[in-house]
């Protein structure tokens, strides 16, 4: 909401500048956006009258001015502008002067004469035929009216009044208002608020039934409706004083009638509309719904297909105005228009907000009505357009007024306590402070009983209990005002719980093993689950859809996270970074039923490429991951899988711990990377965070270290290919019983030495116990056991 | 006798000056002091003496012996602190080669601070609660205060799954869920992914992350609420920060406040960073709202609370003058391994 300061100060005393006022009120909680001056970045621009004008000697273009800028001695100014005579008076830019574009004006010659400023057109002073309709577009501003030579031209022009842009929070539609604004500036500085109550004559001999019935049909969309009529007026610009004000506050004036309606609106908060008398049909308005698929065009010239439920003002014979949007072509004010009819009404924010939705149409009129309008300030906004119609326009107010009042609303009353308020804001503010604050703001307190009771002014429907009176006080008061304290209540415990703890530790190792932590969009697009290659029937495609997506790419719920996971090392991939290792703990978001929520769960997702990047560095990673939060390695089972369809069917493992899958990870297929943009070999896992803090974990017990020596030996077999590493090494682990402290591969060889299709596998071991020195004989037997037992898998002892 | 004695002594001397290794020293030592040694077949020689020049004489060779014995010993010492000298100059690595380390992750950024902030509220006695972010109409808004057909749902532009679920635009919806599951003692923060339908630009993402937070007990009052977020605030931005608070509405607190934080870039005197203001809005809080109380079954005139929200990536992004949200969501590494 923009005003000037000058608007607000006809209604309360304001010494301050522009900048105090920002501040001061912004902490008495009507913020303050910004504020300025046309004036802010102008200087030296003077009134000046042109003395005499001479031809250029040098140029057929060119005028040579003497110019009275309130010196003793004229200043002369070299012109190429042709609309100037002598006695005009003239903006100058003197020597040295700045213009709102930021130039500055300096003195020099042109064509060899001397000129010392400038004379200024509207452009260069940021103006339009706006703003001054007796101003021409091409040419120097001819000033109209009688200026003292050397006035500053914004004291001259009244551009020196400072606008001010307040951001109005949704709960305050009052202070959309010049008046809202004031109310709350008298109460920031504790000073009177002027109430202004419009004043003009009416006709006596001609009354407003001569002209106009009013028919309210929806009274719950239109709780009030009321209009006057004034003749005899006549259609010309505005005076200066209110184009400014208009012009400072982003309004474009239009003419007298037009501008009063959108100053009113302005003032009053409410808004205003002006027919043409002429050409309303019958001499009847009615308030009524719209015929369905009803075409109409508005004043911006726009057909429009009105509904049912769009609620609108009538003539005898159809539509002229969307009620509370816009009006209609067919009734809009012309410049020989005479008698018209001022409509101040007030219309249901809610139907007014689904029309304008609906027709994508929003204007400054149905944005006040959508936060709900007080029907209450109808009237006095009528009868100020009136005031000014007489005022401005020579018009003559017909007597009477039509209004339909249907505003049942009884005024509310809140019971109140200042003892309370002070412990609920763990203030000390004095019961008189109280009063007086919510006095100003035209609440009546009824303080001769206990509790107090407190009558809310029909403009602050948002007062609705103790609380709200409680901030009215306090931000009068001054939030930074009330002491700062600790909280005193029952001791709480700041601790994670054992999901969150745990989440830490997976976070923790996953660093520590080099995977950068990514953070990617929970939205994705169905497309990402045809480059996952995942089947038509597939679970996950089915998402949780958003009705209105900014576009397809974000316009579903990922059901896995894989394709997030894949396309950021895309990204990296095509930014040229050699090799990534990343991580993510991922929502995603499984589909339950339709009017249902969906299940959200945390999948780690881990994914890597690049040099020395591999399923076993992956394997690894997530090995360590494993070991990191308690589940014994030795009990966990990574199983060749070869269902995941995302996945490289000879490169994937599912991990299962105690028949549990915990999740799997693998290569990507080899028709991912193509459309992801990806390169060749990107490993993935995916682990089911759920699954991780529900597996059991080994308690963390100390064992004494080993006080007998070891006896390391190392086995080597020839196998198929396909038998696998886990397969020997698990036999190697059941025969070697509680003495083998440890097996570890060491080498995988195929090549010359060995048979085609065969492997080399070798593993060292490491037998121990706790209570004595293993003999030679007792490991040999071990030892010859799980040959048998390796020998039974197909394997042969390499010797 | 002590003339050849004198001449063998001065012959030691003279040798081992000129002895350049440990080698030499040793066959320098078997030469005068071995069982063969010429000092040893001087003592040998004694025997020709008379009984009272003897002992002198045994005394003088005693005496030569543990000379030329101690002077062996420096020898050998000043050889090995030469021999060590010398290594110690011939060993050098060049420190200047950078280190071999393992590869170590880094934590997102927007983690990197979260966690910061989880820690400064867990210091503080309070418990970090969470939940789901496809959220019903009821949590994000109605339980809120903000009816169907509310103005200020407008200013909260909502991805809508079906008419009565949405994605949540806000954090708050925890505040109710919390209420409603846990009487009081209550104090909370929750922080999360929320979604609003912002066209992708510096600085604005369709998805974002709030974090929230939720005092509920007897007697909680509007200055326990600024202690304790001026408490937080010296916390996060060091005990200088100058904190004000600011009247503000949110329709599910009553009294509502915005809290600045006096801007660090030009110490209040207003630059770029605050758009002139000498402030920076930080957060927005509020006593939790009678109507939102009752809602989730706690009797507003027993019990009363304070709540508030704010942004994650706009704290970030002053933290490490990131200028362009949507690094935090592409992810380049480069970008990751900067902090």
């Amino acid at each position: 909401m923009n005003v000037t300061k000058g608007w607000l100060a006809d209604f309360v005393d304001l010494h301050e500048t522009a900048a105090d006022i920002a501040k001061d009120m912004t902490m008495s909680g009507s913020k303050v956006e910004t504020f300025s001056c046309w004036n802010d970045h102008v200087e030296r621009v003077v009134v000046g009258r042109i003395l005499a004008v001479t031809p250029h000697p040098d140029s057929d273009h060119l005028l040579i001015c003497q110019v009275d800028t309130g010196e003793k001695e004229p200043v002369q100014i070299v012109t190429g502008a042709q609309n100037i005579k002598e006695g005009d008076l003239v903006p100058v830019a003197l020597d040295n002067s700045l213009l709102p574009s930021g130039t500055r004006i300096k003195k020099g010659k042109l064509r060899g004469v001397a000129s010392n400023g400038m004379l200024c057109s509207l452009g260069e002073l940021n103006l339009t035929v706006g703003n001054f309709p007796d101003c021409i577009e091409n040419g120097i501003m001819i000033l109209s009216g009688d200026f003292k030579p050397g006035t500053p031209i914004d004291e001259a022009l009244g551009l020196n009044d400072p606008m001010i842009e307040f951001e109005i929070t949704p709960n305050r539609p009052d202070c959309l208002s010049v008046i809202g604004l004031a109310r709350e500036a008298a109460a920031t500085y504790r000073r009177p608020f002027k109430k202004h109550l419009p004043v003009f004559h009416e006709d006596p001999n001609d009354h407003i039934r001569n002209y106009l019935r009013v028919t309210v049909e929806e009274p719950e969309a239109c709780p009030r409706y009321s209009a006057r009529v004034v003749k005899n007026v006549k259609i010309e610009p505005s005076p200066l004083w209110l184009r400014n004000r208009l012009h400072a506050v982003g309004v474009r004036p239009i003419n007298n009638v037009v501008d009063i309606t959108n100053y009113v609106m302005l003032e009053y908060g409410q808004p205003m509309h002006a027919f043409d008398y002429r050409t309303i049909r019958g001499g009847e308005i009615r308030v009524k719904m719209a015929r369905e698929k009803e075409k109409f065009t508005t004043l911006d010239g726009q057909e429009r297909t009105l509904g049912s439920s769009m609620l609108t003002i009538a003539d005898g014979e159809g539509t002229i105005a969307i009620a509370g949007i816009m009006g209609g072509l067919n009734s809009e004010i012309e410049n020989d228009t005479t008698t018209i009819v001022f409509e101040s009404a007030n219309f249901d924010g809610v139907t007014v907000r689904k029309a304008s939705r609906a027709l994508g149409l929003r204007t400054d009129a149905s944005s006040r009505y959508e936060k709900g309008l007080d029907p209450a300030m109808v009237e006095g906004a009528l009868n100020r357009a009136c005031e000014l119609a007489e005022q401005l326009a020579g018009g003559t107010v017909v007597e009477g007024v039509l209004d339909a009042n249907n505003d049942a609303r009884p005024r509310r009353t809140i019971e109140m306590m200042p003892a309370r308020i002070n412990a609920f804001l763990g203030t000390d503010i004095s019961p008189a402070f109280m009063k007086e604050s919510l006095t100003m703001l035209e609440f009546d307190v009824d303080d001769s009983r206990e509790p107090w009771l407190v009558s809310v002014p029909s403009f602050r429907d948002d007062a609705e209990g103790e609380a709200d009176l409680a901030e009215e006080i306090v931000r009068l008061y001054g939030y930074n005002n009330i002491p700062t304290t600790l909280v005193q209540m029952a001791t709480t415990q700041g601790m994670l719980t054992p999901e969150q703890s745990l989440q830490k530790t997976v976070n923790e190792t996953l660093l520590a093993c080099g995977y950068d932590e990514i953070c990617t969009y929970s939205f994705i697009s169905p497309k990402v689950y045809d480059k996952l290659l995942l089947p038509a029937d597939s679970v996950y495609r089915r998402s949780v859809t958003i009705s209105n997506p900014l576009g397809e790419d974000t316009s579903v719920m990922r059901t896995t996270a894989l394709g997030s996971m894949l396309s950021t090392l895309a990204t990296n991939y095509n930014n040229r970074n050699l090799s990534a290792r990343l991580f993510e703990p991922a929502t995603t978001y499984t589909y339950t039923a339709a009017d249902a929520l969906p299940i959200e769960q945390v999948e780690y997702v881990l994914g890597s490429y690049g040099k020395g990047e591999s399923f076993y560095t992956l394997k690894g990673a997530v090995e360590q991951l494993l070991k990191a939060i308690g589940i014994p390695l030795e009990q966990v089972e990574f199983i060749p899988w070869r269902e995941h369809p995302s996945l490289h069917p000879g490169k994937t493992a599912k991990i299962l711990y105690r028949g549990e899958t915990l999740g799997f990870l693998g290569g990507v297929h080899p028709l991912i990377p193509a459309g992801f943009g990806l390169p060749e070999n990107v490993w993935i896992a995916n682990l089911y965070f759920e699954k991780l803090l529900a597996a059991d974990k080994a308690a963390r017990e100390y064992h004494p270290l080993p006080k007998f020596p070891a006896t390391a030996r190392d086995l080597a077999f020839v196998c198929k290919k396909e038998l696998t590493v886990g397969a020997m090494e698990k036999v190697i682990r059941e025969k070697g019983g509680k003495i083998l402290e440890s097996v570890a591969l060491f080498d995988i060889y195929e090549g010359k030495q060995i048979a085609g299709g065969m492997k080399s596998v070798a593993f060292s071991l490491t037998f121990r116990a706790d209570d004595r020195t293993l003999s030679d004989e007792e490991i040999d037997q071990k030892i010859s056991k799980m040959i048998d037992g390796v020998v039974a898998l197909g394997a042969a002892l390499r010797t | 006798m002590k003339e050849q004695l004198e001449a063998l002594r001065a012959e030691a001397q003279e040798q081992l000056r000129e002895c350049v290794d440990s080698a030499g020293v040793e066959a320098l030592r078997v030469r005068y002091l071995g069982k063969k040694g010429q000092l040893t077949a001087l003592l040998r020689g004694m025997g020709a003496l008379s009984p009272e020049e003897r002992p002198k004489m045994g005394a003088l060779v005693n005496q030569a012996r543990s000379e030329i014995e101690a002077a062996l010993e420096e020898k050998i010492r000043a050889l090995k602190q030469e021999e060590l000298n010398r290594r110690l100059q011939e060993e050098q690595l060049d420190v200047t080669v950078p280190g071999v380390s393992a590869p170590i992750g880094k934590k997102h950024p927007l983690t990197q601070v979260l966690d910061e902030i989880k820690d400064i509220f867990l210091g503080m006695g309070f418990q970090i609660a969470s939940g789901p972010e496809v959220e019903l109409d009821y949590y994000n808004f109605e339980a809120l205060n903000m009816p169907k057909n509310h103005p200020a749902r407008d200013t909260q532009d909502t991805f809508y799954i079906t008419d009565n679920i949405l994605l949540r635009t806000q954090t708050s919806p925890m505040q109710v869920r919390v209420m409603e599951k846990q009487k009081p003692p209550i104090k909370i923060i929750a922080p999360g992914r929320v979604y609003r339908s912002d066209e992708v630009d510096a600085t604005h993402s369709p998805l974002f992350h709030q974090i929230e937070g939720l005092v509920v007990d007897k007697g909680i009052r509007m200055s326990d609420l600024k202690g304790t977020l001026e408490l937080f605030a010296k916390r996060l931005y060091g005990e200088e920060a100058v904190v004000r608070f600011r009247p503000h509405h949110f329709s599910f607190t009553e009294p509502s406040a915005e809290m600045d934080i006096r801007c660090f870039s030009c110490g209040g005197k207003g630059c770029r960073l605050c758009k002139g203001e000498g402030w920076i809005e930080i957060l927005g809080a509020g006593m939790v709202h009678p109507k939102v109380l009752q809602g989730c079954g706690i009797d507003p005139a027993e019990y009363s609370g304070f709540a508030f929200g704010m942004g994650l990536e706009r704290i970030v992004m002053r933290r490490f003058n990131i200028d362009d949200l949507r690094l935090f969501f592409e992810n380049d590494v480069r970008f990751l391994e900067q902090f």
